[in-house]
């Protein structure tokens, strides 16, 4: 929601914009846990409790039925499909039935440990996931599309392609990289290192050769990739560590690719981000000159990183960038474990120890050209206080056929 | 951290352990995943029994009405026509189709003369009737609702349809049509009157009595009519009073001569406003000399219509049940007292009425201070106090739209320009893109997704941007959906989404071994490393069994075979085929030998296409020329010179000698062709 500040002349709006910058990015919904009641054993009826006044609804429940934590859930590019993993080794796949129903079609043990993160490769390359694990391997699966009885019971079949067992430590993120690049994937460990593999044959995912080693110098919690696909801008990877040692200092680190050197070079390292980070997200770019990435540390932070022109920096280097914090909210009161963007990156969620998941949008799209400020202007959020009725029940009453006893111009 | 104009909304999941306290989620393009989990015990796993569901989180409940997609659907027509006109006016499009009731064969009306302004009022009007139309059929669906849930539940989205087409109206009035001092408070009149409907329900009642005047409703009714100013049938109350009852038949008579003549502005008049403000200043005297006379003493009922119509504030705030809420308060309050008010002083009365109407009993609702966030013309808070009240964006991003139209959101000096209008109508349409069922085909009653292009179209900014990113996350369950995604982006030349798209059904239909499909998806997608994958799969088939699927595909490739060489190759090769089949020898003999000595043919393949040479060469006739016929040897002889002749065991060797005896056999076969060619072309030279 807007600051308190809007709508008392424009004249204030801009003092407080200048003065706080960061509160252009607001806190817009949250999804809590809800208690347990004591009696009951557990909830979870499907679409109790949230009523149709919220804005937000659970439109349905799942039973996972994995015997252990599950570590993550991912949707497939189109929304249709799911993945989650477990500490009990296993790896689930659901798919959304015609009448909107979602049905486990496979569930297979995937590593010899827990399995921290699964993900879906675009499918351009077919039906692709990807898993990494404490096992210290990450690993590649394919559907096959079976002509046998499988498919009768609804189930398909996986099969492994790859066991990626460069790492000598648990693997704690696995990323495909923005489709332009190929079929490629990025892993990262507690060792320190970051990894770039790539399929050259998109039709053989048995072959995997690791491209890049990237020396983090911290234990490594997550990465992302920068999905921007303009031709101006490089590829590009960050990296976050949850390092706790008391001398390990500038937890972020970006990483670009030279197209002279053919290697990832260290572009920058954010220096102002010194606690544990948990999680690391790109913003889709828009079309934008610059770009955007959120931080899940012991607060939700938003930085944006601004190319400098080239011809001002020394020719082959990596490039620099302004960085900025744009936002900084310490709403979840402790640590912050995820962060994601909504498709077209206007909606920034995250997750903490709070047990809610909150919701921040920006106020407006419109960005000053540094990217330093945030242009503030009235935050327009469809959604009303939980506590009452929108508006109250109007004291007319409707009498039905009058209602269209008006002016003839209709 | 700034405060926040609200609490934000916190949805809660049911039976989700909140000691744990954390989870974690992903974004799908329409909906959100979240579970329990603990992200703290990272290294070593305790086996706890976590919170066993999944939890699929939707937004934007008000896509899922069936009743609302009415609106949606209806308004986007509206939408688009405004859009035109724009358009027509800045001459990007000349022959804009605009819908009929916004064409420009209709006259202007009297009071302006202008298209423009005209067509814009009209715009207007059709939105709200958009939003009367679904409030009817929300109010039907409420009293024919079987549970009483569902019932509360439509009755509730009656009341925010009746809200919003409330605000619409006095948004209409005071920002569109921008009605100066005098008309303003007609027009006003009939705002109320549209929305304090329940009077003319009552009249039938009591008109519908056997004896109108002696209804308990009677004066209730007389009053209602006043207070709206709907004199002329206040008038006909009075004289059935006055019909039944010889003792007040006098007063009602002088009553209904003041209700007569009171002066008010009529359209086609062409008084001034200062001839008005003076006959009516007359005619406010002989009510109040009425009243100090006690012309109506004996008749309370009587006594206080006079009251009201001398605009006494107390006499109207005895009214309360029946004025219903301070706005209708205001304009009968204007009526009798200010009935050439300005518009610029009309928030001044608004703002009184409200205090004196709520009398620090109640504090006011949202509704009350959209309504007078209006009244102070102040657009920017309209829309945001909209925005907070409103479960969806349809509204304000509609509104926006068209007061941006208006050019009022410039004016109005709000330093983000129109760009609030593309912010809104983004919103918006992201929400509609969250609908879509892959299994439905119809376009009307489950696909807003592609209402939402439209809305997309017309964002100049980011609207191309957001769309690319929207569009490509449609499930292509169907073909015709994919093809009706497809058609989308080919029109707006979105090259790399047609090419991602067409990619994605190509590799689905090499999984599911449906090759044709394939080949025509990688073709259209111009994607040649997968059209020569297909081909590839394609000869690979026909090794395997001697014929082609899909051959309509390929013998009408055209043009398209170019993409790669081994599409040309399999076109060329299929080519051949038909040739030998149509028996014409000839043609499919050089055809056969260019597509070895160009090169096309895939090294592999050449000992298959010696082998389809091998029943050319045994024609009774003679097919290959001696100069083909060389060709066709040093072919033979590169691929034999270029084998490795490796002596492997078992299977290996056995396939060797199967292609050792087959070379063998062609060369055989070369030299008596040869042979006859040399005779046969010797034979022709000499006669």
């Amino acid at each position: 929601m807007t600051g308190k500040g809007v709508g008392h002349g424009a004249g204030a709006r801009v003092a407080r914009a200048v003065r706080a910058p960061a509160a252009a990015w607001s806190w817009w919904a949250a999804v809590r846990a809800l208690p347990r009641p004591p009696s009951s054993e557990v909830g979870g009826a499907d679409g109790a409790g949230a009523g149709p006044a919220e804005a937000m609804f659970v439109a349905r429940s799942i039973a996972a039925d994995h015997k252990d934590l599950i570590h993550d859930v991912s949707f497939d590019f189109h929304g249709r499909r799911m993945a989650t993993c477990s500490s009990d080794q296993s790896v689930k796949v659901w798919d959304k039935s015609e009448n909107g129903d979602w049905h486990c079609t496979a569930s297979w043990k995937t590593h010899s440990g827990s399995v921290w993160r699964v993900t879906w490769a675009h499918p351009e390359f077919g039906q692709v996931l990807a898993s990494c694990s404490f096992d210290r391997t990450a690993a590649v699966w394919e559907e096959i599309v079976g002509e046998s009885n499988d498919k009768l019971r609804g189930q398909s079949h996986w099969v492994k392609r790859t066991t990626l067992v460069d790492s000598r430590t648990s693997v704690t993120d696995v990323k495909f990289a923005p489709k332009h690049m190929g079929l490629m994937l990025a892993t990262c460990s507690a060792d320190g290192i970051v990894r770039i593999y790539e399929a050259p044959d998109v039709m053989n995912l048995s072959q995997w050769s690791l491209q890049h080693e990237i020396s983090c110098k911290l234990s490594c919690s997550c990465i992302s990739w920068n999905p921007s696909s303009s031709r101006a801008h490089s590829p590009m990877i960050a990296v976050g560590s949850d390092d706790s040692s008391p001398n390990a200092m500038a937890k972020v680190q970006i990483f670009e690719y030279n197209e002279n050197t053919r290697k990832y070079a260290k572009a920058e390292t954010l220096m102002t981000v010194t606690d544990p980070v948990h999680d690391i997200a790109f913003a889709p770019n828009l079309g934008r000159s610059f770009h955007i990435l959120a931080i899940a540390t012991k607060d939700v932070r938003i930085f944006t990183l601004k190319p400098v022109r080239k011809e001002l920096t020394s020719s082959g280097g990596p490039t620099k960038f302004e960085i900025h914090i744009v936002a900084q909210f310490d709403n979840h009161n402790s640590q912050v474990w995820r962060v994601s963007w909504n498709i077209t990156g206007t909606v920034l969620a995250s997750s903490g120890d709070d047990g809610c998941v909150r919701l921040w949008k920006e106020s407006t799209a419109e960005y000053q050209l540094t990217g330093v400020t945030l242009l503030f202007c009235c935050l327009l959020h469809a959604h009303r206080n939980g506590k009452r009725a929108p508006f109250p029940l109007p004291q007319r009453r409707l009498t039905s056929p009058k209602i269209h006893q008006q002016p003839a111009y209709y | 951290m700034e405060e926040l104009d609200g609490e934000p909304t916190v949805t809660l999941i049911p039976g989700v352990n909140s000691k744990k306290k954390q989870m974690c989620f992903d974004w799908g393009p329409g909906e959100m995943l979240v579970c329990e989990t603990s992200f703290n015990k990272k290294e070593k796993s305790e086996t706890v029994p976590g919170c066993p569901f999944i939890y699929i989180i939707r937004k934007d409940i008000d896509v899922y009405s069936q009743i609302l997609r009415k609106l949606f659907n209806e308004s986007h027509g509206i939408f688009v026509g405004l859009q035109r006109i724009e358009e027509e006016l800045t001459g990007k499009s000349r022959k804009a189709q605009l819908p009929c009731f916004l064409s420009l064969q209709d006259a202007p009306c009297s009071c302006c003369m202008s298209f423009h302004f005209c067509r814009l009022v009209r715009v207007s009007k059709n939105y709200r009737s958009v939003i009367r139309a679904c409030m009817e059929e929300m109010h039907q669906a409420a009293i024919a609702a079987k549970d009483p849930a569902s019932g509360r539940q439509f009755s509730s989205q009656v009341s925010i349809l009746s809200a919003m087409e409330l605000i619409w109206n006095l948004c209409e009035i005071l920002f569109i049509e921008v009605a100066p001092a005098g008309p303003l408070l007609l027009h006003l009149l009939d705002w109320v009157r549209l929305h304090v409907c329940e009077v003319d329900s009552l009249l039938a009642d009591v008109l519908g009595s056997e004896n109108p005047s002696k209804h308990e409703s009677f004066w209730n009714l007389v009053t209602i009519l006043v207070l709206q100013g709907r004199l002329d049938e206040a008038r006909q109350m009075l004289s059935k009073e006055a019909d039944v009852s010889p003792t007040s038949a006098g007063m009602c008579r002088i009553l209904g001569d003041l209700m007569r003549t009171m002066p008010v502005l009529s359209p086609g008049n062409t008084q001034t406003l200062t001839e008005l403000e003076l006959k009516w200043q007359h005619w406010h005297e002989e009510c109040e000399r009425h009243l100090q006379d006690g012309t109506f003493a004996s008749s309370p009922h009587l006594e206080s219509l006079c009251k009201i119509m001398l605009g006494d504030e107390a006499a109207l705030l005895e009214q309360k049940e029946l004025l219903n809420n301070w706005y209708h308060f205001l304009v009968t309050r204007l009526l009798y007292s200010h009935p050439t008010v300005k518009p610029i002083d009309l928030h001044f009365y608004a703002q009184s009425s409200l205090d004196l109407f709520l009398g620090g009993e109640s504090s006011p609702e949202p509704l009350d201070n959209i309504l007078m966030a209006a009244f102070e013309f102040d657009i920017h808070q309209v829309i945001k106090e909209c925005s907070i009240a409103l479960s969806n964006w349809w509204f304000v991003a509609h509104l926006t739209d068209l007061l941006d139209h208006c050019k009022l959101l410039q004016s109005h000096n709000l330093y983000f320009g129109s760009n609030m209008r593309e912010f809104l109508l983004l919103e918006y349409a992201s929400g509609l893109f969250a609908h879509h069922r892959p299994s439905c085909l119809s376009s009307d009653c489950c696909s807003l997704w592609q209402l939402g292009v439209d809305y997309f179209d017309y964002c100049p900014e980011l609207g191309r941007v957001s769309l690319e990113l929207h569009i490509e996350r449609i499930p292509l369950s169907t073909e015709q959906k994919a093809l009706k995604v497809l058609r989308i982006c080919e029109q707006r030349q979105m090259t790399e989404q047609v090419r991602s798209i067409c990619k994605i059904l190509a590799m689905k239909a090499v999984r599911n071994n449906r090759l044709g499909s394939a080949l025509s998806w990688s073709i259209r997608a111009k994607d040649a490393a997968f059209a020569t994958l297909v081909s590839d799969r394609f000869l690979r088939d026909y090794c395997e069994r001697g014929c082609f699927s899909d051959l309509d595909l390929i013998d009408n490739l055209g043009p398209a075979m170019m993409l790669s060489d081994r599409l040309t190759f399999l076109g060329k090769y299929r080519e051949f085929h038909r040739f030998y089949g149509e028996k014409r020898f000839f043609d499919a003999a050089s055809l056969l030998l260019s597509l070895m000595t160009s090169q096309i043919a895939p090294r592999c393949f050449w000992v298959t296409l010696l082998t389809d040479a091998l029943p050319l060469l045994e024609q009774k006739q003679v097919i290959f020329t001696t100069e083909q016929t060389y060709e066709l040897m040093r072919c033979l002889e590169d691929l034999a010179s270029g084998r490795p002749v490796r002596g492997e065991p078992g299977a290996q060797r056995l396939q060797e000698d199967i292609e050792n005896t087959k070379l063998e056999m062609l060369r055989l076969a070369l030299a008596r062709n040869l042979a006859r060619a040399i005779i046969k072309e010797g034979s022709l030279e000499g006669s």
